[in-house]
């Protein structure tokens, strides 16, 4: 993908839903999620339409993502139903890219099919591991011939583009037990792979575990795993688009990519964030409250945040500098060769400039990068930067 | 003018925290110098410092009204001490003033190290010394043995030591009644020449300088032209009085008494406590024995985090300087930190109460380097020179001898520990002295050992080693030639002033693995391996490496993390505020001295 392509979906339309619901809360999940609420799923979907319907109507949407959550958790037509809701205010462009995240547990031929009658064209696997010891401390459910059975029924069912998301650096993994995976997955021949270090968040059972005693996730270890990652997904013919974001060309997540290239999506459903108009939007992050907030006819909203023109500059960069494509020069870039932070990272390798582009050359230093990038001083910062 | 037969002047000394400031709270309100409404506990402790730590920093003077049992009314001018090593200064000259001592003990803690060293000072200065034990409603209190201890040290029968609670006010009639039968009146000659001893001084932003003075012969009017002897100026005592504690002027004032003076000299430094006051149409011909000045013990480099402080620093140092004669300091440069001072404090307390007062009450933001002492080098030319800072030390070429500062170190705790204390002490260089037995299960220990042992974490140490129970006393005596290298630390190959150090050649091996050991542990990962070695001379003795960061990104950044993603990235970037580039390395500031804390491991 080149970068002008990476830079035109910024003015791409996106759509983001997200279905908080799974079958029970992994030990590292901090996403807006809820187990053993299925009941009030058929509520959940009249809730998410009607955000919908009363949402500023706009131009048709050119990608959409169902996140969660457990999306494949709720039935095709209740997804269908939600797809409709987002065609008739909205209007969905031809070609679009229509994603959904699904837990290889919950998918055969049979089910595959019926997505694909809703109308996705997109299926992302939460693989995980394919290393029995790692799902088991990951505490995973399924299996890894099940993983790989599952990515198999939905290419016989006919999605022509098909994801795994791999974890790295959990208990229990190997150097050699990371290779097999990633090896495993690319034998399967999903057409895009992401690769995520197992991160510590605050207020998971993973926490908790490692404030007892329970080894924490390494670094170094994990910089390694890293490495591993690209080298194979590269022999495999796959490239790095992002940080954790490796696909066979032409198969790169488009809404994502519209996210990262500072374009608007519109968020529906339990704590969704948007971005439209400068504002970024959050919604309310607890399902009853969210549920009773849209069923009374209001707007969900837990808060908004606009975005003066220096902070959306720094946003572009700091967003889109996970991209291997990097960002083009402007204000912020110029300001970030001119810091004296920023020309050491620039001297350390870390980062390069290719004459019209800022890239980052060593992808595992992102963060670093960007603490840089949010403390460069612009502009006069007028006093609208709200923050509700 | 008062009759000196019915004035009584003592001091109140003890250990620190056996409650002097609270007996002198007790002592304000039985008096009524101080009515119930305005009272506010060590209300003597005016500092804002003093009252949040809950300690006495500075010496306080009050005079109290007292009609004693005998009918007669009598005035007491009682003076409460600090207590901590570092202001035994203050206690010093406080006694000068006085003739007798008030010594407290806590009724549980028993006869500490402070406890016994202002006990010396009281009966070195020739004090009527009144042992008393405080604390007595405490559960653990156990007054016979206290005073079993104190008449060790003073003499005299247990019967005779007096017991009280500052806190209940138990005792507290009695204490006044002995205050008034024992402490003997001042017997100065009202017609000799005035000779007034300036025993403190503070300054006030309206009123300029105000002295303490206690007159030793002859009166003092108000308005009378005066002599210093010592600075020999010459002022009008514009305004002479008493503290009671407000401040009341009076017209004359004769021996015995104690008094402040307003003279309208606004510079402190005009002014030197321990001078003799006399009278400039009839001086006297011999000034009172002074004090030795106060001198600084520890040093310590302090650099404002941003260069462009410099200048508010200094600002900052002066005013400090107004309320404490005993602060010194000289401007500094250091590679590593820039330009700042290298400032003399009492002792560690001292250096910690200077430096959050910077801070605190001047806004400032400050990197201070390890303490050292101050060295005595005879070059090679035969010249001698002091250096405060290792970076002067200079090279073995150039230099014939290094000598450093020792000090006797008292140390009295339960005998159970002599063990681990002797151990404790030979480690660090000491010579062991006599070893005295306060009572059956108490022992006071002295050693001779070079200050720079025990400046920095010996204490700490020592109360560990001894559960809490050991207190110290220290004074200096003198110095002595040692052999001396000076260890440099190398960041990434160049040398960082600010952490060199002078240590013993016998210890220059440890000093550098464990300096190099602690720094890699201080100093974050950066963009590239930061080699750190300690060496003498050229001569590398240790290395250690801060390996390279290898990772540092969120694994994932979708359109719900992005807010929350950034606020993470901006508190990061927070903590990175209180680095300093030394070379292309960035330090956190409390590396520079946190590198030399005591390991839990050596506890
Ligand atoms: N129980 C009890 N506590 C007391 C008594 N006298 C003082 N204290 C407490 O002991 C602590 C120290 O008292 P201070 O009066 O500040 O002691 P100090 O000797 O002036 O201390 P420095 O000036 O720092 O040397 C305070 O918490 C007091 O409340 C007493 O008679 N009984
Ligand atoms: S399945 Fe995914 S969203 Fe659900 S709890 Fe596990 S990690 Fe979180
Ligand atoms: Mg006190």
């Amino acid at each position: 993908m080149t970068s002008d392509e990476a830079d035109a979906l910024a003015s791409s339309p996106a759509v983001y839903v997200h279905i908080p619901f799974c079958a029970r809360v992994c030990p590292y999940c901090d996403f807006a999620v809820v187990a053993g609420r299925d009941d009030v799923a058929g509520r959940y979907v009249d809730a998410v339409v009607a955000e919908i319907r009363s949402a500023e109507p706009w131009r048709p949407v050119e990608s959409v993502y169902f996140g969660g959550g457990t999306p494949s958790r709720l039935e095709p037509g209740h997804l269908a139903r939600i797809l409709d809701a987002i065609a008739d205010r909205h209007g969905i462009a031809d070609g679009s890219e229509i994603s959904l995240e699904a837990n290889p547990e919950d998918i055969d031929t049979q089910r595959a099919g019926d997505l694909i009658a809703a109308g996705f064209n997109r299926i992302s696997f939460g693989v995980q591991s394919l290393d029995d010891r790692v799902l088991v401390s990951l505490g995973r459910r399924h299996t890894p011939p099940a993983a790989l059975s599952a990515v198999r029924s939905a290419r016989d069912a006919g999605f022509a583009n098909v994801s795994a998301d791999l974890i790295f650096g959990a208990p229990g993994e190997t150097d050699e037990s990371w290779q097999q995976s990633v090896s495993s997955a690319l034998a399967s021949e999903v057409d895009h792979v992401s690769c995520y270090a197992l991160t510590v968040e605050k207020g998971t059972e993973l926490h908790r575990r490692i404030l007892a005693g329970a080894p924490a996730p390494d670094g170094d270890v994990q910089a390694d795993r890293w490495e591993t990652a690209d080298r194979l997904l590269g022999e495999a013919g796959m490239a790095r688009y992002e940080v954790s974001n490796w696909s066979r060309p032409g198969f790169e997540c488009r809404y994502n990519l519209t996210v990262w290239a500072q374009g608007e999506y519109e968020a529906y459903g339990l704590g969704a964030h948007g971005f439209r108009d400068g504002v970024r939007t959050r919604n309310l992050r607890h399902l009853d409250t969210y549920l009773e907030t849209v069923e009374s006819g209001k707007r969900p909203l837990a808060g908004t945040e606009t975005l003066s023109e220096w902070d959306a500059e720094l946003d572009r960069l700091f967003v889109g500098l996970r991209r291997a494509v990097g960002v083009a020069h402007g204000p912020g870039t110029r300001a970030f060769l001119g810091d004296p932070d920023g020309v050491r990272l620039l001297e350390a390798g870390v980062v390069a400039d290719t004459g019209d582009r800022l890239v980052v050359v060593n992808p595992l230093l992102t963060d670093w990068v960007d603490r840089v990038v949010l403390s460069l001083r612009g502009w006069e910062e007028p006093a609208g930067a709200d923050i509700v | 003018m008062t009759d000196q037969a019915r004035i009584r002047n003592f001091s109140i000394i003890a250990h620190i925290d056996h409650g002097k400031s609270t007996l002198a709270d007790r002592l304000l309100e039985r008096t009524g110098a101080v009515e119930a409404r305005d009272m506010r506990e060590q209300l003597l402790d005016s500092m804002d410092l003093e009252r949040e730590r809950g300690i006495t920093i500075k010496a306080q003077t009050v005079r109290l009204p007292y009609k004693a049992s005998d009918g007669h009314d009598y005035v007491l001018n009682l003076i409460d001490t600090p207590g901590h090593v570092d202001f035994s200064y203050e206690v010093s000259r406080s006694l000068a003033a006085c003739e007798g001592a008030l010594l407290l003990a806590d009724a549980a803690q028993g006869v500490q190290a402070q406890t016994l060293a202002n006990a010396y000072l009281a009966i070195e200065a020739g004090l009527e010394v009144i042992p008393a034990i405080n604390k007595i409603d405490l559960p653990a209190a156990d007054p016979e043995r206290v005073a079993q201890e104190m008449v060790n040290i003073l003499g005299g029968d247990t019967d005779s030591v007096l017991r009280l609670s500052a806190k209940t006010g138990q005792g507290v009639d009695e204490l006044l009644e002995a205050l008034v039968a024992h402490v003997p009146a001042p017997t100065g000659d009202p017609d000799a020449p005035l000779r007034a001893l300036v025993f403190d001084s503070y300054f006030d932003a309206f009123r300029g300088v105000v002295c303490y003075i206690r007159v030793v012969d002859g009166r003092l009017g108000a308005g009378d032209a005066i002599r210093f002897m010592a600075t020999g100026e010459v002022h009008d005592a514009n305004e002479i009085g008493y503290l009671t504690p407000k401040a009341v002027p009076v017209g004359e004032i004769g021996p015995g008494e104690v008094a402040y003076l307003i003279t309208g000299v606004k510079e402190i430094d005009r002014i030197k406590v321990g001078d003799t006051i006399t009278l400039a149409r009839n001086p006297a011909n011999d000034p009172l024995p002074g004090y030795k000045e106060p001198k600084p013990m520890v040093f310590s480099g302090l650099f404002p985090t941003d260069g462009d402080d410099y200048e508010k620093l200094r600002e900052a140092l002066e005013k400090l300087r107004l309320n404490d004669a005993s602060l010194s300091w000289e401007p500094e440069t250091s590679k590593a930190l820039g330009f700042g001072f290298r400032v003399g404090f009492l002792g560690l307390l001292h250096m910690e109460i200077v430096r959050e007062r910077l801070e605190r009450e001047y806004d400032l933001d400050l990197v201070a380097t390890a303490p050292s002492v101050a060295y005595k080098v005879t070059l090679n030319d035969g010249s001698e020179i002091t250096i405060k800072s290792p970076q002067d030390l200079p090279e073995p070429t150039e230099r014939r001898e290094v000598a450093e500062p020792y000090v006797k170190v008292m140390i009295l705790a339960p005998s159970e520990f002599v063990g681990p204390i002797m151990e404790l002490a030979t480690s660090r260089r000491a010579v062991v002295g006599n070893m005295n037995y306060l009572g059956p299960e108490r022992v006071e220990m002295d050693f001779e050992i070079p200050l720079a042992e025990i400046v920095f974490d010996f204490f700490d140490l020592l109360k560990s080693k001894t559960k809490g129970y050991a207190s110290l006393d220290y004074e200096p005596i003198g110095y002595r030639a040692s052999d001396l290298v000076k260890v440099d630390i190398l960041l990434n190959g160049i040398p960082v002033d600010a952490f060199s150090a002078i240590v013993h050649r016998d210890k220059a091996y440890d000093y550098g693995t464990k300096m190099t050991g602690r720094l890699r542990n201080l100093i974050p990962r950066q963009l590239f391996d930061v080699p750190i070695q300690a060496a003498i001379g050229g001569r590398i003795i240790s290395r250690e490496t801060v390996k390279a960061r290898r990772k540092d990104v969120t694994a994932k950044c979708y359109g719900g993390d992005i807010s929350r993603k950034k606020k993470l990235l901006q508190r990061q970037k927070e903590g990175k505020k209180r680095m300093k580039m030394v070379g292309s390395v960035e330090v956190p500031q409390e590396a520079f001295v946190a590198a030399l804390r005591v390991d839990d491991d050596e506890k």
